[in-house]
């Protein structure tokens, strides 16, 4: 990978000095992935570049990266062998930034620190750099520190033109800048452009950030991307950041607005339906007055909290699949911290609902929310039985999109799903027709309902069905009587 | 000498004082293993045999251990006091929830001798009165341990008696093991003697008759034995005539028959209780009427000696009129017998008034074929390795037997409706009823045995593959097999290649194997083709990836369906192999069809970010070299580097072609691996090579030849011949090729363990995108080189002899519960483990 940076500074060779490398040398350093070189193809009174080229030693790159060691390549996953790590741009590239050029990050220069402190005419240039989020993000991000911004996206495959551009672009930056804050800017946004690490992130990260950031990260538009994917996605540590930036903008500029900005997600209105789509869980729940509940595919666990949360269910069942999602669900109802009279009445269990399992069996209640649409349409039949015939809670739960609500939403492209690992969505006769053929063959009565605003012409955007067991209700009828 | 029968599985009590000796009987009699003491018991809970303050929990974990082995079938004997009543309920609750006999054996000695040996024990501390309160408990349960639930009590007076008494095993009646038939097992007769004549007839069996011409007996030339399952009588025109021949077959030893609820009802008439005269029963006591005295008692004394079930064949046939679940076979209980007889009823009656059936069956995961009788079915249908013969004779249905061990079916028509059915002979819904899982046959640590050998796959693989399983793969009716993995050959040591078709024949010469075949290994995508003449029990069949889950999706896969159809019937394969589906294993070109996106975000990326830099570092390079700068050995290196992204580049581009919908893919077909009734495993690769040639000649344009050469290992000549082929395919940007053992897939070693069944040996060019644009790099070549291979090879070997038991059940047409769990393995063993416990 490669980085050079241009002065038309005269005397431009200064660089050298500004660097602490001299022009008419070539200088190696070892890297822990391989080496860097340092020199200057062009170095005269009018112009000078300095180039940095890191030479990544495949061998290197693969050993200390996750599980597997160098020494078992037949264990194969395409990223340790396959990768753009050797040509593109990253934090690799950030790490030997700061190892070569340590002095002139800080601004630091024994030899010209006048000009040190002094913007002078920059231009730099990175040949490839991965950058997710397309072209206009590098602009997005340097634009603002007053950089003008060339980014050209470099095509996939010349030989297969059809297949558009890559992910690459080739970035030129030119600008009048502090040598120093030109470093600083592309220390911390190469890797936020590329939006991977290849080291894990630990809480020392945020001190990193917000010294190489001083004086320009608090202020700019992208402060909360650029923190965010800087200590990849990691959001405890995302949050100190940006509340310790807040407080840098208050200490600078008193009038500015004074939140925290934690960015919205772009879908807020349908954050609102979820939320509906709950309390209509909960009050269907309720309703039943079922106290030992399930939650099949239960998820992150988003409605488990709710169920956690409200007492008059003593018995709460988490099931998904996936081991990923109730690991999810066990961080976000802190289950470890939980009083053990708490913890006693949750329980996560991984279970397919295309099997029956007898641990299901005898609940008051169960609800299948957003489940049946992620199920390919043969297997319906299985999860048919494993829930109404086999696990027979005396209330089931059910909701799934309307897609005939889907015109309502803009950018949702016809014919398109609401998510895209939904194998199917159902209009309203159809669910019907499903919730009616599933009562009949298992004894259950359905009532049918929408959540969300009923729109005249496609009703509601999520529909909801609840069926009861004929078979509690003639108990219930036996006990009154 | 005593002599003291006990069942050969048992829960045997010994009662008696301390000092009576029963640790010294229980260790003369039985294995160390099967004695559960009660001072072991304490010991281990509390670290002291005489804390009593630590009996509930001892007898806790005794009971719990006792339930275990009764549960594994092994006889058990508690070795404890056993003097008070309470205690001895415990033992009889854990016999009775196992379904098996408790036996109690009192040791009864003088107080004195008690006294003697108690004192002369050091860690027996406790006074005599302690011993005199232990013989009064004594006195009070003698007269108490029969009406207790013990089935058997022996009581051994004094040293001498117990000294010389000996232990004798008796067989459960139900025990019939050793009878290994052949059989030929018939449903429910129900008085009709005319179907059951002409159906003896029709399986071979000569009539034997008495003077008035009525059957009496009959033999088979082949020494075949008959078993009834019950309810021959009751409802049909000649109940007498059927006891008659049946009571003949069985005491000439032609025949065993267990009893249906039909003649347990009729016994209880015969002995003058009071029964309501329903269901046929009017007409069977109308029709015993003429018949004289001596017939009925003795029909009496032949249903009551009846047995409830047997277990026959070494355990691997359960005959029971109702059918019996796994847990109850060889046991002995009241409700053992009432399930064999009645079955188990869920409580709830139909429309018609009678009992639901629970369906057992469809939970049935025994190996135990099970034979019953008992409700009516229009067609004997196989759920889970059990099937009821009840066609419904006596309804105007038809009388049926099975076969055993062929598992054939034969059936005569009913003369007539001799009998109103209650309800309509309808077939159970759903239409296969083992179409159904449990959680419980897959996930968990799981040990699979196959006739290939076994394996323990660990939850944590399991619970990975569940996913992929329940969210992505077909349905599991219709995934009848998965691909294995394939291991590579040993790593080469020829100069710039990692792989090499020498160390491929090398090791399958190693192996003891003669002959092999290298087979073009197609670059594209594994897809497995299970095709059906038309849509039957596969829905017309289905294209999957290696992991299972559809290839396309609708509705392209139905399209590659219908192509490879239209071409296995113009060949006339089904003809040919007398099936009406095949299941085919292929590679799917060009790869891009399947793996496009891959292509695009994985490897072009990797290019056009190597043909990017490289040119700009070489550029800059160039630069620095006119400025007199020594980048002269960087450059060099940066140039290879440059040269090695090109070849990269080059070798995906070689499996990218255009496709649109079917237009452009092509299909290539290298095995075909199993037909109705029958895996191809055991075909060499000449007879699946022949076949695939056929394909393509009946659609050269779908389908792509697998150019091969079969080598003779012995031969240099063709050794080297096929090695210049290697080189020549790969050198057009070929993968490379896979060889295999010449014999087939379920190919074995001169020593008879299974064979890698196949060894792939890939181009040089080809591992660019395995390892990286740079592999052959002399550093990174000689760490590739000391890759490990032991576990991918252990992993293709494994899956490989799940797969061909996949096949086998297959054939055999068994249970979906079993086939499952073979194919779920295969998966299991492909995938990353997860935790799945939380």
């Amino acid at each position: 990978m490669l980085l050079t940076l241009t002065t038309t500074h005269r005397p431009a060779t200064d660089l050298g000095h500004l660097l602490v490398k001299h022009p008419d040398r070539v200088q190696s350093f070892d890297l822990p992935v391989g080496t860097a070189h340092v020199l200057y193809p062009e170095a005269d009174e009018a112009r000078c570049t300095a180039a940095l080229l890191v030479e990544v030693d495949p061998l290197k790159l693969g050993g200390g990266r996750g599980r597997r060691q160098a020494t078992t390549p037949d264990s194969f996953t395409l990223g340790q062998y396959v990768n753009d790590r050797p040509y593109a741009a990253s934090s690799l590239l950030s790490s030997a930034l700061a190892k070569v050029f340590r002095s002139a990050l800080r601004g630091e220069s024994r030899d010209r620190p006048e000009l040190a402190a002094t913007a002078i005419p920059l231009e730099v240039r990175v040949p490839v750099l991965r950058c997710r989020g397309g072209a206009d993000l590098a602009v997005r991000v340097f634009a603002p520190l007053g950089w003008t911004v060339t980014a050209t996206p470099i095509p996939l495959d010349e030989a297969y033109p059809e297949w558009g551009d890559s992910r690459y672009v080739d970035l030129t930056l030119t600008g009048t800048l502090r040598l120093a804050d030109a470093l600083n800017h592309l220390y911390v946004l190469l890797p936020v452009l590329d939006d991977a690490k290849h080291y894990w992130v630990a809480p020392d990260e945020v001190d990193k950030l917000l010294r190489a950031g001083a004086g320009w990260l608090a202020g700019h538009p992208e402060r909360g991307l650029i923190t965010r994917r800087y200590l990849a996605h990691r959001r405890a540590l995302a949050g100190t950041a940006l509340a310790r930036l807040a407080e840098l903008r208050l200490a600078d500029e008193p009038s500015a607005d004074d939140s925290v900005e934690i960015e919205q997600p772009a879908e807020a209105p349908r954050a609102s339906l979820a939320i509906r789509r709950r309390e209509a869980v909960l009050a269907a729940l309720r309703d039943s007055g079922a106290s030992r509940v399930l939650d099949l595919g239960c998820g992150g666990g988003a409605l488990l909290t709710a169920l956690v949360a409200d007492r008059r269910f003593t018995e709460v069942v988490g099931t998904d699949v996936s081991s990923q999602a109730l690991a999810m669900a066990a961080r976000r109802l802190r289950l470890d911290r939980l009083p053990e009279r708490q913890r006693d009445r949750v329980r996560l269990w991984q279970s397919a609902l295309t099997y029956r399992d007898d641990r299901l069996r005898g609940y008051d209640a169960a609800v299948l929310m957003e489940v049946v649409e992620h199920l390919d349409p043969p297997r319906l039949p299985a999860l048919e039985d494993a829930v109404f015939g086999h696990a027979r809670p005396g209330t089931v739960v059910v909701t799934t999109p309307n897609v005939e609500y889907n015109v309502r939403y803009e950018g949702l492209g016809a014919g398109r799903f609401r998510h895209a690992d939904h194998r199917f969505e159902w209009t309203r006769a159809e669910f019907a027709a499903w919730v009616d053929r599933v009562a009949t063959a298992h004894g259950y009565t359905a009532t049918l309902g929408g959540i969300g605003d009923e729109d005249p012409e496609v009703g509601t955007p999520t529909q909801l069905a609840v069926l009861r067991s004929n078979e509690t209700g003639t108990r219930k009828e036996e006990t009154t009587r | 000498m005593t002599v003291l029968d006990i069942p050969e599985l048992a829960l045997v009590a010994l009662v008696g004082v301390s000092g009576s000796g029963k640790s010294t009987f229980a260790g003369r009699h039985f294995q160390p293993s099967q004695v559960l003491s009660s001072d072991t018991f304490r010991g281990m809970v509390a670290d002291d045999e005489n804390d009593q303050s630590a009996s509930g929990d001892a007898f806790d974990a005794l009971h719990h251990v006792a339930g275990i082995r009764l549960r594994r079938g092994r006889l058990t004997v508690v070795d404890a006091t056993n003097l008070q009543p309470h205690a001895r309920a415990g033992l009889i609750k854990v016999a009775r929830e196992h379904d098996v006999l408790p036996v109690a054996i009192v040791l009864d000695v003088p107080e004195a001798v008690a006294w003697e040996r108690t004192r002369a024990r050091a860690d027996r501390t406790h006074g005599r009165q302690v011993l005199a309160r232990m013989q009064r408990d004594l006195r009070q349960s003698y007269g108490r341990l029969a009406r207790e639930g013990f089935r058997k009590v022996h009581v051994l007076r004094g040293v001498e008696e117990i000294e010389a008494a000996e232990i004798r095993y008796e067989k459960l009646f139900n025990d019939r093991r050793e009878l290994t038939g052949p059989f030929d097992v018939v449903g429910d007769v129900h008085g009709c003697r005319e179907e059951l004549e002409a159906l003896l007839l029709r399986l071979g069996w000569s009539l034997r008759r008495d003077d008035a011409g009525r059957p009496v007996d009959a033999v088979h030339p082949a020494g075949r034995t008959a078993v009834f399952v019950g309810d021959l009588v009751d409802r049909g025109p000649d109940s007498p005539g059927v006891l008659r021949l049946v009571m003949g077959m069985v005491a000439a030893g032609h025949a065993i028959c267990v009893p249906g609820n039909h003649e347990q009802k009729l016994l209880r008439k015969l002995r003058g209780r009071d029964v309501r005269l329903t269901h046929g029963l009017a007409e069977t006591m109308a029709q015993l009427a003429s018949e004289p005295a001596e017939f009925v008692a003795e029909t009496a004394a032949f249903i009551d000696g009846l047995v409830s079930h047997y277990v026959l064949d070494g355990g691997r046939l359960v005959v029971a009129h109702a059918g019996l679940k796994e847990a109850y076979h060889g046991r002995a209980s009241g409700r053992v017998r009432s399930f064999a007889l009645y079955g188990e009823t869920t409580g709830e009656t139909d429309e018609y008034g009678l009992p639901v059936r629970y369906p057992w069956a469809r939970d049935y995961r025994g190996s135990a074929m099970v034979v019953y009788g008992h409700t009516p079915t229009p067609e004997p249908e196989w759920v889970n390795n059990t099937i009821c013969l009840d066609t419904g004779c006596v309804f105007g249905g038809k009388l049926t037997a099975l076969r055993y061990p062929e598992k054939e079916l034969v059936a005569v028509p009913a003369v007539k409706e001799w009998y109103a059915p209650a309800r309509p002979l309808v077939a159970p819904t759903p239409a296969r009823p083992d179409t159904v899982l449990d959680l419980a046959d897959v996930t968990g640590r799981r040990h699979l045995t196959h006739a290939y050998g076994t394996l323990t796959v660990p939850a944590e693989n399991a619970a990975a593959a569940l996913e992929v399983m329940s969210r992505y793969a077909l349905d599991p009716d219709r995934l009848v097999w998965l691909p294995p993995t394939m291991a590579p050959c040993s790593t080469s040591t020829v100069e710039g290649f990692l792989e090499h078709p020498a160390q491929a024949f090398a090791d399958y010469r190693a192996a003891g194997v003669e002959r092999v075949v290298c087979e073009e290994k197609h670059m594209g995508s594994r897809a497995v083709v299970l095709v059906e003449r038309e849509p039957g029990r596969f829905s017309g069949g289905a294209v999957h990836t290696r992991t299972g889950r559809p290839f396309f999706g609708p509705p392209l896969d139905g399209e590659l369906l219908a192509r490879v159809r239209a071409a296995v019937t113009a060949a006339g394969l089904w003809a040919e192999l007398d099936t009406d589906w095949l299941l085919l294993d292929c590679e799917l070109l060009p790869w891009s069809a399947k793996a496009g996106g891959l292509i695009r975000e994985q490897y072009a990326g990797v290019g056009a970010a190597g043909r990017a830099a490289l040119p700009a570092v070489l550029g800059t390079l160039d630069a620095a070299a006119a400025r007199g700068l020594p980048v002269g050995e960087l450059r060099g290196r940066m140039a290879d580097r440059a040269a090695e992204v090109e070849a990269y580049s080059a070798a995906y581009r070689a499996y990218v072609g255009p496709t649109d919908g079917l237009r452009g893919v092509t299909l290539a077909p290298f095995a075909v691996l199993a037909g109705a009734g029958a895996s191809y495993a055991d075909r060499d690769h000449g007879w699946h090579l022949a076949l695939a040639d056929r394909l393509c000649a009946a659609d050269p344009e779908f389908f792509t030849p697998t150019r091969r050469q079969v080598v003779d290992l012995a031969d240099e000549a063709a050794v080297a011949a096929a090695t210049d082929w290697w080189l020549s395919l790969t050198a057009a940007g070929g993968e490379g090729m896979v060889v295999k053992p010449y014999a087939g897939l379920a190919a074995r070693s001169p020593k008879g363990s299974l064979l890698q069944p196949g060894i792939k040996c890939r181009g040089r060019e080809y591992l660019r995108i395995i390892y990286g644009p740079g592999y052959t790099g002399p550093g990174q070549l000689a760490a590739l080189r000391k890759r490990s291979l032991g576990r991918k090879r252990g992993l293709a070997l494994h899956e490989h002899a799940l797969g061909l038991a996949a096949l086998d059940a297959l054939a055999e047409d068994a249970p979906l519960w079993r086939r499952h769990e073979l194919v779920f393995a295969i998966l299991a063993c492909e995938s990353e483990p997860v935790d799945p416990r939380l």
